[in-house]
């Protein structure tokens, strides 16, 4: 492939394609659209966190003057759990058609049971409210170590573990060499104990979509996800309509993180307006979003780490308890195949268990798993480091991966960059400053690195010239932190021409090529390919017609800063032909000027971070400050440096949240206590520093620009540099997250209290 | 149930609507009024996406009824831009990347117009605390606060330059 040399536009931090809507309010986001009759949608949800469904009378809900449709479970089309697995993508639709509508068993509360459409909002509520259900109240069970008990409430009685119904559904394992002889060779050997709190992707936007149902089947979708073929190919299974009828359109999405790689709504959306004949708006509350949709899990790992004297890890065994929620699927991929990966570690085993409990399905959350087992591993590096005397940077380099380590899970590493980025850290000013005086609040400084497997996948795009001799690229992927930015400046780069002459766009499922999800950090690396190699199609067309009105050999027309230029034995001999012109001769030089190209793309090697974190720590109020933070990555290519930085810094901010107050908490009924954003206390602006980056360029030999995933790395590290940066401060070591004013408050308490025995 | 009648002005334009008692200022936005630049991320008042400015006070639209607009003056993101000329604020915003997703940016914007208003020379701190009622869950903040910084220093430089 060509890599780009001249770089005029890539690297530049040009205006993004959709930022003008963004500032004067004009973008559509999933709320913000209207069809003409359009009625509202509302769900009712199960109060209980395990109940069985004996029935469900909607007959009262149905003669409230103004509705128009209800739907329950059984309008939903069913994948019995006995006919196996119907994968799409990694989700299995006997599980979708179970979160999206209780069938048989309410798992959660929040869990809905019936969906109403009315002719007003208020009047959609009030017939939710007159539906009859008959619940058998079943004991519940929430946290990981009560759903493994072995006489724990099971949620799903089919499932067996070791023989006996069983919340564990089921365990993943990457094995490398021989733990317990590496063990025998260590001279330090820590073994710890971890705990996370399920924490939400946190959105801004709550889940919304408006869907019309014509007579003759052929349905619009309006809604935002990260996804719009993911919306098309799981409402076409829930409700039998057949995708060719399906036009998903993305609206511009407000945040996801995961979070929307999944449908909610949209199955009962489509079914109310199908059954009402009218196009029906569904639009989540935040105790909804809060209650029904995501978290992350919540989880409980041992992380056991040996070492030689001089330093060198000789073995490493994590075991990560996830919790899945209602139905199974939780990240563990993430959290054992993650967690160990920037080691070169020589006798491995890496263990993740996916366990069913009554709180909302898990949902995908940036390099979904993985920030969760990087907390239990990097706090015990830290330990070990720290038990060696080393620098925990120099413990790092001296046993991190590099060209030719093999990873347990799987890989033997091409060129990678993780080295740099640790000493990126280590030759950074930060790393270099000291701490400062905190007039009487502790300071201290943490660092952890991560690591996420980064992903290629399906993507298409079609590159147009207009009859003006501009250009329109439309590609399949929602664009959440940037994207079409990154496409212009390449599209730009390659056509040598002002990146303003390109228009991009996000295309709906029934005018551009199947495109997989945004997510997994893929959308630019797969983007950029097959924008790349349509617009080097288009490019080829352009050579070839400055070739035919020449009357020469398309090999003889080279294309440069926007124009054809004869090249030898024709060099100057022509005036070069620009893509103006080029565009306007079409018409009798062959017609209309375009390529598209459609891949399943490869290539994308996992992406590598490592952060400096320094904090202060209030001691009487228990409060941990971030007072500076700085994030090294190796970023590949940084294609749009601003919207690379903009993920560094984002990621970094939701760890920082999560390490320090983000948490779900449950009353004793087990139902979330704090569903909505006053009590689920997300980073506002005031709770954080500047956010520090330091890009490192390490190319992607498999891309034509040299592009990496960026996205998830960044929240990877980030609760083990805070937890670190807090014992450096305090001496004290949080094995459970998050460390809240509460809960550093009582182990600063203990302390004092048995000094003083 | 008789709706209310309301009177008000919205971006310098007189505007009459009608709305239920119980409609919050952001209902009848987004609603009759089709501006639906002003976002509902809560509506308990804590994402600060539907900031707007009565009276030149920043409130969230969604704790304030439709009805307490009659006589007042209202002022949303859509108002912001003169014309073809956007606002300082809104091209920094475009230039510094500091905006991902866009959904909080209407309030954001809005509400560090209102803060420039008040205080034209605010420090990294005043800013950090004025815009804690917006929040953002995609940037951490960095850049739209750097954004506020250098948009602030500018506009003291054109006044001045304009004064001199």
């Amino acid at each position: 492939m060509n890599l780009v040399t001249n770089n005029k536009w890539i690297g530049q931090r040009t205006i993004r394609p959709d930022g003008m809507d963004k500032v004067t309010g004009r973008a559509q986001f999933a709320a913000d659209m209207t069809m003409p009759g359009q009625i509202w949608g509302k769900v009712l949800r199960s109060p209980h966190p395990h109940a069985r469904i004996r029935s469900i009378d909607t007959s009262k809900a149905e003669k409230l003057p103004g509705v128009k449709a209800v739907v329950t479970s059984k309008d939903i089309v069913d994948f019995p759990i006995e006919k196996g697995a119907v994968m799409l993508g990694i989700q299995d639709m006997r599980w979708m058609c179970r979160n999206v509508m209780a069938r048989d068993k309410a798992l959660f509360p929040g869990h809905p049971v019936a969906a109403v459409a009315a002719t007003t909002e208020a009047i959609a509520a009030e017939a939710c409210s007159l539906i009859e259900v008959d619940y058998e109240v079943l004991p519940w069970t929430i946290e990981i170590e009560d759903a493994i008990k072995p006489d724990a409430p099971v949620l799903h009685e089919f499932n067996k573990w070791e023989g006996k119904p069983s919340n564990i559904m089921g365990r993943l394992e990457h094995k490398k060499g021989d733990i317990a002889e590496g063990f025998k060779k260590a001279d330090v050997v820590i073994e710890r104990t971890f705990t996370t709190r399920p924490v939400h992707q946190g959105y801004i936007e709550p889940h919304a979509c408006v869907i019309s149902v014509a007579p003759d089947g052929k349905t619009t979708i309006w809604s935002s996800s990260q996804g719009q073929f993911m919306v098309r190919a799981m409402t076409a299974y829930l409700t039998g309509i057949p995708q060719s009828d399906i036009r998903a359109i993305p609206a511009e999405i407000g945040g996801g993180f995961g979070g929307k790689t999944i449908v909610y709504l949209e199955p009962l959306a489509t079914l109310l307006a199908k059954k009402s004949g009218r196009p029906v708006k569904m639009v989540m509350t935040r105790e909804e979003v809060m209650r029904a949709t995501g978290p992350t899990s919540g989880s409980r790992s041992t992380v056991k780490i040996g070492a030689t004297k001089d330093g060198r890890i000789t073995a490493a065994h994590g075991t990560f308890y996830l919790q899945a929620g209602a139905l199974p699927g939780s990240p563990i991929r993430g959290a054992a195949g993650c967690s160990f990966t920037p080691y070169d570690i020589p006798n491995l085993l890496s263990e993740g268990f996916d366990v069913c409990s009554n709180r909302s399905k898990v949902a995908a959350y940036r390099a979904p798993g993985a920030p969760i087992g990087a907390y239990a591993v990097e706090c015990v590096m830290d330990e070990v480091a720290e038990a060696l005397k080393m620098d925990p940077l120099d413990f790092r380099l001296k046993n991190g991966a590099k060209e030719g380590t093999k990873a347990a899970h799987g890989p033997t590493f091409p060129r990678i960059g993780y080295i740099e980025t640790v000493e990126a850290a280590k030759a950074s000013a930060h790393y270099a400053a000291p701490l400062g005086d905190g007039h009487g609040k502790p300071r201290g400084r943490g660092v952890a690195s991560g690591f996420w497997f980064n992903a290629g996948g399906e993507s298409s795009a079609q590159v147009n010239i207009t009859e003006d001799g501009n250009v329109v690229v439309t590609t399949g992927h929602p664009d959440i932190g940037g994207s079409r930015a990154g496409i212009a400046n390449i599209c730009a780069e390659l056509l040598g021409i002002d990146y303003k002459r390109v228009s991009v766009i996000i295309g709906d499922t029934q005018t551009i090529g199947f495109s997989n999800l945004t997510g997994g950090s893929r959308v630019l690396f797969a983007s950029a390919m097959v924008v790349t190699q349509s617009t080097e199609k288009v490019i080829q067309t352009l050579r070839e017609r400055a070739a035919k009105i020449w009357n020469i050999d398309p090999e003889a027309v080279k294309w440069d800063q926007g124009a054809a230029h004869p090249v030898s034995p024709n060099a100057g001999q022509f005036e070069p032909l620009t893509l103006k012109e080029l565009a306007d001769k079409a018409p009798t030089q062959g017609g209309p000027i375009g390529a598209g190209v459609q891949l399943n793309t490869t290539g994308a090697d996992g992406g590598f971070g490592t952060h400096i974190c320094d904090v202060e720590v209030d001691t009487e109020l228990g409060i941990v400050r971030v007072i500076r933070y700085t994030a090294v990555q190796d970023v590949g290519r940084a294609i749009h440096p601003g919207y690379v930085e903009g993920q560094l810094q984002g990621g970094v901010a939701q760890g920082i949240g999560w390490a320090l107050n983000e948490e779900y908490i449950y009353n004793k009924d087990g139902k979330v206590d704090n569903p909505g954003f006053l009590d689920y206390r997300m980073p506002v602006c005031s709770d954080l520093p500047m956010l520090d980056c330091i890009m490192v360029e390490v190319p992607n030999p498999k891309h034509p620009q040299g592009v990496k995933g960026v996205g998830e790395v960044p929240l990877v590290p980030v609760m083990a540099a805070v937890a670190s940066a807090i014992y450096n401060a305090l001496g004290i070591r949080f094995y459970s997250l998050p460390m809240s004013p509460p809960k550093v408050s009582a182990a600063l308490d203990a302390g004092v209290k048995q000094a003083a025995e | 149930m008789a709706k209310i009648h309301v009177t008000t002005t919205i971006n310098g334009e007189p505007v009459e609507y009608l709305c239920e008692p119980n409609d919050t200022m952001l209902d009848a936005l987004r609603g009759p009024l089709g501006l639906t630049g002003s976002k509902e991320g809560c509506s308990s008042g804590d994402c600060g996406a539907c900031s707007i400015t009565v009276d030149d006070q920043l409130i969230c639209s969604c704790l304030m009824l439709a009805a307490e607009a009659e006589g007042h003056e209202i002022r949303t993101i859509e108002g912001m831009a003169d014309g073809e000329k956007l606002h300082p604020l809104q091209q920094k915003f475009l230039e510094q990347a500091a905006l991902q997703c866009g959904i909080c940016t209407s309030g954001m914007l809005v509400a560090s117009d209102a803060l420039l208003r008040r205080n034209p020379n605010p420090s990294e701190e005043e800013v950090r605390f004025w815009l804690a009622g917006n929040l953002c869950r995609c940037t951490g903040y960095d850049k739209i606060v750097r954004a506020v910084l250098e948009t602030a220093a500018e506009m003291r430089d054109g006044i001045k330059e304009a004064a001199q």
